[in-house]
């Protein structure tokens, strides 16, 4: 019976986890493993991504500056205003569909909010905290 | 007929020098084009659309000229594009590239574009809208609390807080609505 429920828990576990990626992401993670990353953590990610950090123009930021903080929900660019559509997948069926368009904002977000780009831990981590949003 | 004659020498002079008023190379071509028109050419590009309009609004290529956008649009200059990394990929960049040279200030018969061009024919190149003489001249009158002041504005360079029109390319004082300003000409 314990073993039962043990192994319903487990299938449960995957079966959520397998809806929790798409084919752009699998390569993505694939990809970055390649690249000398080793288990990806949601934890981990969410940690980073509110994690703040010093400007250029000394403000503080962190992801959650222009993504807000709730991901179900539209974001602001923290300059022009201009409105970012949800981060979380949940909210958003577009999300994390293409990897280019992935890789692109990473670079260029990690550039602004970290002055560097992220490495392929830090990517797959983010990925797997906003793919359980 | 010597009447006629005279009457097709005067219009060729009317013409000759409304037409003076614009590039003279662009001369012939604007007399030509049936797309004379006020305002801004509309955005008419989906790469350009998507890319430049997913951080801000997408000014049309006919509100800066194209050594503006030469400037703007370098591999190296966007990966620091007013502080923050806007870097496209090689193809991508390309389209947007080309689709500014050919629409860019002086290649419009749009009339807003001409004056841009024209204000814009001497001297270093704009990077900001905001630094067109002309532009800055129609802004010239609106107090400070209204825009830089007014946290719904917050920049000039907002068209779209206050031009209700700006994405059809229509600037008109008609089409203009300032957050928190409801009656600007009593304030």
């Amino acid at each position: 019976m314990k073993l039962h429920k043990i192994l319903m828990a487990a299938s449960m576990l995957f079966a959520t986890s397998a809806a929790l990626a798409t084919p752009a992401t699998d390569e993505l993670f694939a990809r970055y493993k390649s690249e000398g990353a080793t288990g990806f953590d949601a934890a981990r990610g969410g940690q980073n991504w509110s994690k703040e950090t010093r400007g250029e123009d000394g403000q503080m930021m962190s992801c959650a500056s222009c993504h807000g903080k709730d991901l179900s929900k539209e974001g602001h660019h923290h300059k022009t205003n201009k409105v970012i559509q949800p981060m979380a997948p949940s909210a958003n069926k577009e999300r994390f569909t293409d990897v280019k368009k992935i890789e692109k904002w990473f670079k260029r977000n990690c550039n602004d909010v970290l002055a560097r780009e992220c490495t392929a831990q830090e990517k797959g981590d983010f990925l797997k905290y906003l793919l359980s949003k | 007929m010597r009447t006629n004659y005279k009457a097709a020498l005067l219009a060729v002079a009317l013409l000759m020098s409304s037409g003076s008023a614009l590039a003279e190379e662009n001369f012939w071509l604007w007399l030509v084009n049936f797309s004379r028109q006020k305002e801004v050419k509309p955005v008419d590009n989906k790469t350009y659309k998507d890319e430049c309009g997913s951080c801000h609004f997408a000014y049309q290529p006919g509100l800066l000229p194209g050594k503006s956008w030469a400037k703007l649009l370098d591999e190296k200059a966007l990966a620091d594009h007013f502080g923050e990394d806007a870097s496209l990929d090689k193809e991508t960049l390309k389209d947007i590239y080309d689709y500014t040279m050919a629409n860019a200030a002086e290649k419009s018969f749009y009339k807003r574009s001409r004056k841009i061009a024209k204000a814009t024919e001497d001297g270093d190149a704009p990077l900001r809208i905001t630094e067109v003489r002309y532009i800055k001249r129609k802004h010239h009158e609106i107090p400070e609390k209204m825009v830089k002041g007014n946290k719904d504005v917050k920049s000039p360079a907002f068209c779209n807080a206050c031009h209700t029109k700006a994405e059809e390319g229509i600037f008109d004082e008609d089409t203009v609505d300032i957050p928190n300003f409801p009656n600007r000409d009593h304030d």
